[in-house]
């Protein structure tokens, strides 16, 4: 049987430990050709990590998962802190992050902020072996659309905390994905453009997660 | 000379019609002779309007001569511009979701821009009959057979990544609205043992799919009865429903973008050479070959033959009449031209009913182990509801008219045993849809019929064609271009397994 094109995803270039690496122009690949300088023009932002998102095996094979996904949210200018300490993981401005987290081997991470990141579906493999991880938020992150939020089932008996406002491509549908976190206690659906009537996809959140506590500001929800 | 005559009779008959003249012309053209076709003035007579008159035929015989110069576009034959083209690489018949699916795969895979020509014939532009926009629009990877687990995952992925395939420059991204809410099956306990064997098939081939017992689904369902449920299989990941009628114009708007041709028209007739063999049981055989496609246009006399190399037959309900035209099946039983193409329409409904206290946001695409099945519609406290009838049962097909009696005795009654919710709800519309019913094993047909060298066959889903549509599309277009499956390999639905009689049966349709 040959392979299903699923798996594609998992068998991409490895990421080695550099950063700042631009992708090579021959994941652009347009259908029309003469349109392709087009679209680079236009979407400046697609040149940065969003073809990166590979699989870590490089870094995975040599660390173990648990470094590896850290270093992936890291790499990604997300931070991260790890079970049972207090200090947290962040890179500066540059994207500059201190190595000392490679000396903590085989411990989990418990919360992760990605805030403003680019990561996608494609990147939430890194995060999927991480069973202690209570706390994700992805806040204003352009690429978490709603097939990012029916992977986070793999969390579902960990997360506790989830923050997904302001990101522009989740709809209602992303939304009843949610309803396999069954530990979840924290949501925050603020300022979500993407939904359509936001006054009763919040009520049926609330009925749909009953044990969760739901934050939904930045909606008009007036009767006019 | 004639010319002259015509424009005599035009002076006494019209007056001041300036514009349309050119098409009364035409029109006295064709009828061969002088027949004024447009109603005769009844007003009061030419009296001095003879020199402006004068001055309007002199322009009208300035343009004729212009037109009949080289140069301008005019041609005394009026050739319908609707027409297919003459010739065409690849013609598929059958506009539905599979049709263009296979179409952009077609362009998508071409190695040379304009490579091969693609011609899609649909009769109907308003789908008004065709199974896919009256489509439930489920998508799921709980199936038994591995072929059809790996068709789906793959057409999950396409859809997941649509824009990335199928965004149009300059033109909105598509939107599929797609409910990541998950497929719900409920067996009894003599059927228990097949949904565990089928949820280890579904894990090996990488389905995310989860196996719940009573309790814990009604922890996770509290409105569900789960009565004589013994074992629940759940889908996490990639299952859910969408708009069929999305998918359908996204994949149309872009091949036509990469330059596949639409006709609007049906096919009636092929012309095909038959070359006598013997085979290896000492049966003659008529290997036909398909030379050209005969494309009848609506509501009218006139059709085009389309000269063509490879013709795509995914006519979904109607693929066995069509097949039929080249006489596959019409030969001595227990022979090879004896095996007809096993797919016929079977009409199925689908009820929309509103209840106020129904299951909420979560409510996953359930199936019960009775047959019935229903899914939210929206956020408003919709649902719609359907079954499959039994075999003895099946309604007519020669219609789409709803059979409302069917719901009160086929359907409500299990959805109120499941859900107690459902006891009160009210069935606000209705509608019927054809399935492409494959009466060997309810599995999609993809390849060549031994019989016919040049037509593909990929049709008989009999319920999840559309949801295997962008990888079936893909299969399809590897087969014709570079001669045999490259992704997934589909050889198991192909046509040795009716010519054998080895059913691949799906133990989960609904």
């Amino acid at each position: 049987m040959l392979p299903a094109v699923g798996s594609a995803h998992r068998h991409q270039a490895t990421v080695e430990l550099r950063l700042g690496v631009p992708p090579s122009s021959a994941h652009q690949a347009s259908p029309l050709p003469h349109t392709a300088f087009l679209r680079r023009r236009d979407a400046p932002e697609l040149d940065v990590s969003v073809e990166e998102e590979g699989y870590y095996g490089y870094t995975q094979r040599f660390y173990g998962s648990d470094l590896a996904a850290a270093y992936y949210v890291l790499s990604m200018k997300g931070a991260f802190r790890f079970v049972g300490q207090t200090e947290w993981y962040c890179p500066d401005k540059k994207g500059k992050f201190n190595w000392d987290f490679l000396n903590h081997r085989d411990t989990q991470l418990e919360e992760v902020n990605m805030n403003y990141t680019l990561i996608n579906y494609t990147g939430l493999v890194n995060l999927e072996e991480q069973r202690s991880l209570r706390t994700l938020s992805v806040r204003g992150c352009s690429e978490v659309d709603d097939w990012f939020l029916a992977r986070l089932h793999v969390l579902q008996d960990s997360l506790e905390e989830l923050d997904i406002s302001h990101c522009p491509r989740i709809t209602t549908g992303g939304l009843a994905a949610l309803r396999n976190l069954k530990g979840l206690r924290r949501l925050d659906v603020s300022s979500l453009p993407g939904i359509s009537s936001p006054g009763l996809v919040i009520i049926l959140l609330e009925e749909m997660l009953p044990q969760c506590q739901i934050t939904a500001t930045g909606y008009d929800l007036s009767l006019s | 000379m004639s010319t002259w005559r015509r424009l005599h009779v035009k002076v006494q008959t019209t007056r001041g019609l300036f514009t349309s003249r050119a098409v009364t012309q035409r029109h006295t053209w064709l009828k061969g002779h002088l027949m004024l076709c447009q109603s005769l003035s009844t007003g009061t007579p030419l009296r001095n309007d003879f020199f402006k008159d004068l001055e309007a035929q002199l322009a009208a015989v300035r343009k004729k001569a212009a037109d009949a110069l080289p140069g301008s576009s005019w041609s005394a034959l009026e050739i319908n511009p609707n027409l297919p083209p003459e010739r065409a690489d690849i013609v598929i018949v059958g506009g539905g979701v599979m049709g263009w699916s296979i179409a952009y795969w077609l362009k998508q895979k071409e190695r040379v821009r304009g490579e091969v020509k693609v011609v899609v014939v649909e009769k109907d532009t308003t789908y008004s009959q065709a199974s896919t926009v009256l489509s439930a629009g489920g998508i799921r990877q709980q199936f038994s057979l591995p072929e059809n687990i790996h068709l789906s995952m793959a057409s999950a992925d396409f859809m997941r990544n649509i824009n990335e395939h199928l965004s149009v420059l300059n033109e909105d991204p598509v939107d599929l609205q797609f409910n990541q809410s998950g497929y719900l099956f409920l067996a009894s306990e003599d059927v228990a043992h097949i949904m565990e064997t089928n949820y280890s098939t579904q894990r090996d081939a990488g389905a995310k799919v989860a196996l719940l017992s009573p309790t814990q689904l009604k922890e996770k369902f509290p409105w569900i009865n789960t009565n004589g449920v013994a074992l629940a299989s759940y889908g996490l990941e990639n299952e859910g429903w969408f708009d069929p009628w999305t998918l359908l114009n996204a994949f149309r708007r872009k091949a036509i973008s990469m330059g596949v041709i639409q006709c609007c028209g049906e096919v009636t007739d092929f012309k095909h050479t038959t070359n006598m063999v013997m085979t290896t049981d000492g049966e003659h055989l008529g290997l036909r070959r398909i030379h050209s496609v005969k494309v009848q246009m609506s509501n009218s006399l006139e059709y085009q033959p389309v000269e063509c190399a490879i013709v795509v037959n995914a006519a979904g309900a109607f693929s066995g009449k069509l097949a039929e035209m080249l006489g596959i099946g019409l030969g001595p039983k227990d022979t090879i031209a004896g095996i007809p193409v096993p797919v016929e329409p079977r009409k199925r409904y689908i009820y929309v009913f509103h209840c106020p206290d129904g299951p909420g946001l979560d409510t996953p695409f359930l199936i019960d182990y009775s047959g019935i099945y229903f899914r939210r519609e929206g956020l408003g406290g919709n649902y719609i509801a359907g079954t499959s009838p039994e075999e003895a049962e099946e309604p007519d097909t020669s219609n789409l008219e709803v059979d409302h009696q069917f719901f009160e005795d086929k359907i409500w009654p299990y959805l109120a045993n499941r859900v107690p919710a459902f006891e009160k709800l009210k069935v606000t519309s209705a509608w019927a849809g054809f399935y492409d019913y494959n009466t060997f094993d309810q599995n999609g047909i993809i390849g060549i019929h031994p019989m016919v060298n040049n037509m593909y066959f990929a049709t008989g889903f009999s319920g999840h064609g559309l949801q295997q549509s962008p990888a079936v599309g893909r299969a399809v277009a590897e087969l014709i271009l570079d001669g045999g499956f490259k992704t997934l390999d589909l050889n198991g639905l192909s046509f040795r397994r009716i010519m054998a009689e080895e059913p691949m049966l799906e133990r989960n349709i609904v």
